[in-house]
Order: structure tokens, then C-alpha cells, then sequence
């Protein structure tokens, strides 16, 4: 499957299977439903893609095109402050892989997460570096052996939603990327929340880390599915039954925990701007009269 | 008692001892009855305490550099007056603290004044500053009562800090009163042209802002760090956004972000945070995203000198990405060029598209001057060519510079930091390589600077860059008034040069390029481009001196037609 409805000679490939085909499908449902319900076009849209097989969702598959920015290894959700604190009415969503976002790109989530930043991130993890050809990812599971970890991975596995929520990133959801409609509606909803959202995606690489399986599970073989439901009488308001979620481990699948008290970034800026006025150039200048 | 054209007072003291304010109050209080002034401030990378000195050189016509030799040394404490006693000229005054005790054969003449105890008799503690400024009015023959006036100003409403600081005038000049002045400077000549008294980081920001900035991410950094605090403060209203990054990586991707949203944006660092953007300003030149590096030199590398001057980083700033790219790059060399650069800067970027290096360095960063006031009607504001036109918009598909689209309006696209297509998408064709290697270089076209020059018939000529021009300046009008045939050049656009400077530079038997890097960096790439260029170096973190510059442009010229060892 190459190219794009737009251009015949896009010739980027996932692999078979691939999580990030489900996920992009998911981010096309969300777009659009956005789009209609706001009677706003596409153009309004910033995609802002880290480095990587998942760095390739920069584009939808179909229809008219969000503006994207394919930008440098780590460094999806500085691109992505600038461009939402230039233009505050646009839609701007950061998608990025495991690797991306929790190494190379870690030192950027705190600081985001601080400032509230109205965004969506919507981050597909694999557990591995694929297009690199399969080394070890901040998230793949303790002595797994993987080409850069021959004897096993001598580190611990990162669990990256505990790690939001100790941040205070705002909305935290967790979905798995073979449920495109209700990721979706996780993605909608991190879009419309007024903060710093991420939407957090077990999307399994078939070549490297194929893990549909364990989060499938099989009741035939009494395997317990790695992905489970949060039941509708969780709290998300709740940052202790958020970590309750979190702590039972697996990919649970769901709105985790959602503070809609604190303002975002901009919010915030634009109260500053209702009491500081700026001065023209030429006053500024004045000040140094002599 | 000799009548003299300007005077050089320089203050030494530690941190914390009101040594920086000094220069600058004797700077501002001179600039204020029409005197020409300029300062020139030197410390230690700490808060209180460590050696710290600045000094104000004050004249009835422009200056152009620190000068030379010291006509008075205010020595706040032992140390400072042995550090600095040697730079005093013969007949020069070293005005002393108390705890100072000068060498048995010391042949200045030293002025014992107890700074702190006469402050103390204001009920002002502070005001130990102003006991020197008025001792300061009585040796170089300066009415106390621009002093006076300066303070009733600076410290308008404040009564009872005003009174304070005049007693403090007084008692100091009261105290110097038999002293003989060193000099008369003669009655100012008041300009007739508006002026303003500011600093090089200062004019920078105004030129941003002037520029119409309207988006700036930076993070601490010395000498950068005055202009995000201007910024955080004035870049305010609707549409603009100033901010403190979390990191120079952050700074400069943040910046791109916005310029890719359609704004103007800036950020600026110093020497380490520029190492840690060049992988961002790669992205700028490949993505085609306008945006302004500010780099304010420092001494380098790595920590290096934080609070010292240098000229290294031209190296840096000519090539701060890996792959093909030729990042254009202006530097400022006077505190009038700090905010002109800014402007061109910013020009620049919308004009061509891409990222513009803007270089400063400590000493302009930190020299407060008065200068004429920019004619802001008179100096052009460019803005990009944005795109128009309906969706299906392919971005990248001219081999020569396009209609920029910005989002929340038609055109959307990939601005990719991956070689791409015509469609901004990821590609791995060589035609598309060349297409858009080919692409990104031709716009470069598009930037011609201007440069100056003066005596261009001569065979031999000296160029220097950056804040280095106004030593140069100087000593070069030494070395004319001397009879020396010698030709002078300067430009602020390093990259791309203006062709037809070194059209002119080629046709010399020598090129003179002083510069405070030990490499002779600026030299090299004029080399490179077949210009027949040494460089003077110097790397002591601190600028030239106009009449050592000259004796060594004049040595150099002795030796010319001799082998000379060209700096590697």
C-alpha cells in the first residue's frame, strides 16, 4: 500500500500489521468528527510528527490534508509549543513513537506538562526501535534480548503513564491501536480537553516486537489478555484512582485521569494580556532618550 | 592644566561594590550634557565578589572603542590596584579607598578618598558611587551639577534618595577640593540630532522588535540573557508570545514551530546553547522555515570565558549544521549595528526563507553608548510572500523561492526536516535530492549586503569583523593621519559576503583582518575565497586597543613581501 489519494509517488511503507495503521485510521476519525462539529476545514490542523515509523503518520491517508511538520528526532512537542502558541486557534496534535518521546525526547514532556500546553499527543508505543531495525526502547520489557541489548536489556522497563502522571500532564488516556474507533474517541477527547493531553497507544510492531498476542491473550490457553477495559465507574477526576489504574499494570484501555481545573498555557497568557499592554517600537525606544 | 578632547575613567573593585553602575552613571550623566560616551564592562561569572571592573570613556566627539590607556583609576579595593595601576598613562590619577595602601615608589599621583565612610554621613550607604562621581567632577573639571541633575532624574519621586545621593556629590567634591584636575574637557558640544543612550543587547531587542518580532523563546545564557528578560517584558498584546525555554534544543525548535505557523521569530544564546541548536538550525535551512539565531559571543569553547569577549564562533555560525547548508550570517560591530542587524536579520529571513545567524559579542552586548536615534520610517521592514491561493498547493515544486503557506489557511503541506518531494513529503530519489539541494542553495541569491569602505585605492587594506570594527576604526584613522597608505573595508554580512567586496578584497596585495579569535577564523574564510588575508589575533577576553592595533597593522606592513607565518 504506497502513495497517498495525493501524491502517487509517496512510496514511505509500514509493515504488515503494523499498529500505526490503526492508529492513523483512529486519527482520521478524530480529525474529521473535529472538523464537522466545528464546521472548520481540514487546513486548521497542525500534525506535528517526531522521527521514526510512527513519524510517518504525519499524514492521513485520505481526503484533504492537515499542514504537518516532519521535524527532528525528539523534538515533536517544542515544534509543537511553537506552533500553538503562535496560532492558539489551531488544532495541533504531536504524534510520535516510544523511543521519540521517552528517550531522545523525555526532556520535553516536564516542561509541557508544566505549562499545561493545549495540545494532543498521541504516542504509539511498540516497545522497540523499528525503523532502526529493532534496538531496545525506553519501554521494552527488562532482559528482553534485542539487537543493542545481545545479553538482555540490563535496564528497567519505563512505564510511561506513571511517568504523566507524576508530571501533571492534564489527560491521560491509554488505548491500543487494533480499536480504531474508540481510540478515536480517546483522541477527540484530548483534543477538546483545554491542556496538555496525551493519548498513549500499545501499537505493536510485527516486525520486531510483535505483541498482539499477549495483549489478546488466549482463554483457551488460560493466557490472560495484556489489555483490559477501565470500568465505567472509574474516577478520572481522581489522581489516586489513576494511579490505582496504573498500578495494576497490562494496557488498560481508557481515560485514566482528567484535571480540567487547571487553565492551559494560553489561557494563562491571555490573562496576562488583559492587564500588560505592549509598546510600539518607537516607545520603547523613547525610554532611552537622552 | 591640559585641555583635552576625552578621558578615560575606569572603576575596579569586586562584584557587588556598585563598580559596574559606576561607569555607566558617569557614562549617562556625560551623554546627558552632550558629551559622547561609551563603556566597557568586564566581570566575573558570579553575583558578589570576584574582580570586577568597567570604565566609561567620555569625549567631546563619537568614539568608537574602550580607547587605550587609563587617565583615572577609582581602585575600590588592594587588588584591583595592583591589577590595574600599570594601565594608568604617566599624569593619570589613581583615586584610592582607604584600605589601599600604594606602593612605597609609586610615581601616580594617589588620591585617598574613604568612599564608604562619606556614604555612610548621607544616611545612604549606597551612595558610595556618588562620593566618587563627585570627586570624579572636581578631576576632570566636570559641573558637579550634571551629576546633580542626572540624579534628580534617574531618581524622580524618590526624595529622600535624591537629597542623599547630592550630599554625596558634594562631599565628595568637597573632599578632592584642593586636588588639581587632571584635565579640562572643555564645554560639550551638543548634537544636534535626537539621541539615545542604550546598550548593544538593548538596541538589539528594539531592532526585533522594530523588525516586528512577534514571537521569542530563549533560554538563560551570558551575555544573551538581557535580551529575553526585554523580551519577556516588552513583547506583549494579542499575537505575541515571549517565553523561557527549558533548553536551548527546545529554544530553537520552538522558534521554528512558529515560524512555520507564519510569525516572526527569534531566540537568542550565547556559544554552548549555540552548539545545541545546530541540529535545529539544520532543520530551518531544510524545511525552509524563516527564523533569527542570535549568537552573543562569548569566549568559548565549552563554558569557556561566560563573562569575557571574544570572536570565535564565526566558524560556528558559518557552519552550525551538519550536511550541505550555508547558513547566512550578519554580524553587529557597533551598538547602532546591534539593532540595524537585528533588522536586516529579520529581512533577511522572510526574504530568503530560512534561518539567519545574527552574531554579537560581550562587549557589545554590554557597551552603553549613545547613539544617534534610529529613523525607524526610514529603515525597511520586510514580511515573507505568504501563499494565497486554494488547497493542492505544491509547496516545494519552483526551482526558485515560493509563496509560504501558513496553517488556518489554504496550501497545507509537509514541512519536512526529511528530504522531500515536491510535495513536502519524505523522498529518497536523487532527483529530488538535487531538486531541493539545488533549491535551498539558490535562494542565497536573493541576499546581497552592502559594506563600506574609504581609501580603496591602496594595495594593502584592512577588514575587520564583527565588534572588532570600532578598535579597527580608530586605528586606522591613526595609522592615516600617520601617512600610511592603507585601505579600510567592512560589511556586516558575513555569509553570503557582498560579491563585489570580494571582488575588491582579491584585488589587494595584502588583507589585514584583526580579530579576537586565535585562530584568525574571519581570515580563512576570506582565504578561502582567494583573498590574499592574515589575521592580527588576539584571545585575552577583552577587545582591542585602537593605538596597539595600529603599531601592529603598521609591523605587520614593515614585513610585508617578507615570508610572515599565517595563523592556522
Amino acid at each position: 500500500m504506497t502513495g497517498t489519494a495525493k501524491n502517487p509517488e509517496y512510496d514511505f511503507l509500514w509493515c504488515p500489521g503494523c499498529g500505526d495503521f490503526g492508529v492513523r485510521r483512529a486519527l482520521e476519525f478524530a480529525m474529521r468528527d473535529w472538523n464537522i462539529e466545528r464546521e472548520i476545514p481540514m487546513h486548521d490542523n497542525v500534525v506535528v510528527a517526531g522521527i521514526g515509523c510512527s513519524g510517518n503518520l504525519v499524514h492521513l491517508y485520505e481526503g484533504e490534508q492537515p499542514y504537518g511538520f516532519h521535524g527532528i528526532h525528539g523534538r515533536s512537542l517544542p515544534l509543537a509549543l511553537g506552533v500553538k502558541m503562535a496560532r492558539e486557534d489551531l488544532n495541533v496534535v504531536v504524534v510520535a513513537g516510544d523511543g521519540d518521546f521517552l528517550s531522545i525526547g523525555m526532556e520535553h514532556i516536564a516542561p509541557q506538562a508544566s505549562r499545561n500546553l493545549n495540545i494532543c499527543a498521541v504516542i504509539m508505543d511498540n516497545g522497540v526501535y523499528g525503523l532502526t531495525k529493532g534496538q531496545s526502547s525506553p519501554t521494552t520489557v527488562e532482559d528482553t534480548v534485542t539487537s543493542s541489548t545481545p545479553y538482555g536489556k540490563l535496564e528497567s522497563s519505563l512505564n510511561p503513564l506513571d511517568l504523566y502522571l507524576t508530571l501533571g500532564v492534564t489527560y491521560i488516556a491509554s488505548g491500543y491501536s487494533t480499536k480504531p474507533r474508540d481510540l478515536a474517541g480517546l483522541i477527540k477527547r484530548g483534543m477538546e480537553h483545554d491542556g496538555f493531553s496525551i493519548v498513549h497507544v500499545n501499537s505493536p510492531c510485527t516486525t520486531y516486537n510483535d505483541t498482539y498476542a499477549l495483549l489478546k491473550g488466549n482463554k483457551a490457553k488460560g493466557i490472560d489478555p495484556l489489555a483490559w477495559e477501565i470500568p465505567d465507574d472509574h474516577d478520572s477526576t481522581s489522581k489516586s484512582a489513576a494511579r490505582g489504574v496504573i498500578e495494576q499494570g497490562g494496557v488498560p484501555l481508557g481515560v485514566i485521569y482528567q484535571d480540567d481545573s487547571r487553565p492551559s498555557l494560553d489561557q494563562r497568557l491571555g490573562a496576562v494580556r488583559e492587564r500588560v499592554t505592549g509598546r510600539s517600537a518607537e516607545d520603547l525606544l523613547n525610554t532611552f532618550a537622552v | 592644566m591640559a585641555s583635552r578632547s576625552e578621558i578615560i575613567v575606569r572603576f575596579a573593585g569586586e562584584g557587588g561594590q556598585g563598580v559596574v553602575t559606576a561607569a555607566e552613571m558617569l557614562a549617562r550623566a556625560a551623554t546627558g550634557v552632550g558629551y559622547h560616551a561609551l563603556t566597557f564592562a568586564t566581570f566575573p561569572s558570579q553575583i558578589l565578589g570576584g574582580p570586577t571592573w568597567t570604565q566609561a570613556r567620555v569625549s567631546r566627539t563619537p568614539v568608537e572603542s574602550p580607547g587605550d590607556a587609563i587617565d583615572i583609576l577609582v581602585a575600590f579595593n588592594d587588588v584591583a590596584y595592583h591589577e590595574h595601576r600599570t594601565e594608568v598613562h604617566d599624569g593619570g590619577i589613581i583615586l584610592l579607598d582607604p584600605s589601599v595602601t600604594p606602593l612605597s615608589d609609586e610615581h601616580l599621583r594617589c588620591v585617598t578618598v574613604p568612599f564608604d565612610e562619606l556614604a555612610k554621613q548621607t544616611g545612604e550607604s549606597r551612595a558610595a558611587n556618588m562620593v566618587v562621581m563627585g570627586g570624579l567632577s572636581r578631576l576632570i573639571n566636570m559641573p558637579v551639577h550634571y551629576f546633580k541633575d542626572f540624579v534628580s532624574q534617574r531618581f524622580a519621586g524618590r526624595d529622600k534618595v535624591v537629597e542623599a545621593n547630592h550630599i554625596a556629590l558634594d562631599l565628595g567634591l568637597a573632599h578632592l577640593a584642593e586636588e588639581d584636575p587632571i584635565s579640562d574637557l572643555g564645554e560639550p558640544e551638543k548634537p544636534d540630532y535626537e539621541q539615545v543612550f542604550i546598550k548593544g543587547n538593548d538596541a538589539l531587542s528594539v531592532g526585533a522588535l522594530h523588525a516586528g518580532i512577534e514571537f521569542y523563546f530563549g533560554y538563560p545564557i551570558s551575555p544573551a540573557t538581557p535580551i529575553l528578560v526585554y523580551m519577556e517584558r516588552n513583547l506583549v498584546g494579542e499575537g505575541k508570545f515571549a517565553y523561557q525555554a527549558s533548553s536551548e534544543i527546545e529554544a530553537i525548535t520552538g522558534i521554528i514551530g512558529a515560524g512555520f505557523a507564519g510569525k516572526k521569530s527569534m531566540t537568542a544564546t550565547s556559544g554552548p546553547g549555540f552548539t545545541l541548536m545546530g541540529e535545529g538550525i539544520g532543520l530551518a535551512w531544510m524545511a525552509e522555515i524563516p527564523c533569527v539565531i542570535v549568537d552573543v559571543q562569548r569566549g568559548g569553547p565549552a563554558t569557556g570565558l561566560p563573562t569575557k569577549t571574544e570572536q570565535s564562533d564565526l566558524n560556528a555560525a558559518l557552519s552550525p549544521a551538519h550536511g550541505d547548508s550555508s547558513i547566512p550570517v550578519i554580524a553587529a560591530g557597533s551598538v547602532d549595528e546591534c539593532f540595524l542587524a537585528t533588522v536586516h536579520a529579520f529581512n533577511w529571513a522572510e526574504r530568503y526563507q530560512g534561518p539567519v545567524i545574527l552574531l554579537s559579542e560581550h562587549s557589545l552586548a554590554e557597551r552603553a553608548q549613545n547613539i544617534a536615534k534610529p529613523d525607524l520610517a526610514a529603515i525597511p521592514v520586510e514580511s515573507r510572500n505568504v501563499y494565497k491561493g486554494e488547497n493542492g498547493y505544491l509547496r516545494y515544486e519552483s526551482q526558485e523561492i515560493s509563496p509560504f503557506p501558513v496553517p488556518g489557511g489554504a496550501g497545507a503541506y509537509i514541512a519536512n526536516g526529511s528530504e522531500h518531494d515536491i510535495y513536502g513529503d519524505t523522498t529518497h530519489l536523487a532527483k529530488y535530492h538535487i531538486q531541493m539541494t539545488e533549491r535551498r542553495f539558490g535562494k542565497l541569491k536573493l541576499l546581497e549586503g552592502t559594506y563600506e569602505s574609504d581609501n580603496a585605492s591602496a594595495s594593502v587594506a584592512v577588514i575587520p569583523w564583527g565588534g572588532s570594527k570600532g578598535s579597527a576604526r580608530e586605528a586606522f584613522q591613526q595609522l592615516r593621519s600617520a601617512g600610511v597608505d592603507i585601505a579600510w573595508y567592512y560589511t556586516m554580512f558575513l555569509n553570503p559576503l557582498p560579491t563585489a567586496l570580494l571582488d575588491e578584497l582579491r584585488s589587494k596585495d595584502l588583507v589585514i583582518v584583526p580579530e579576537l579569535n586565535y585562530q584568525g577564523q574571519f581570515a580563512s574564510v576570506l582565504r578561502s575565497q582567494g583573498v590574499k588575508a592574515e589575521a592580527i589575533t588576539q584571545y585575552t577576553g577583552l577587545p582591542f586597543r585602537p593605538t596597539e592595533l595600529g603599531e601592529r597593522i603598521k609591523a605587520r606592513l614593515a614585513g610585508a613581501g617578507q615570508p610572515q607565518a599565517v595563523n592556522a
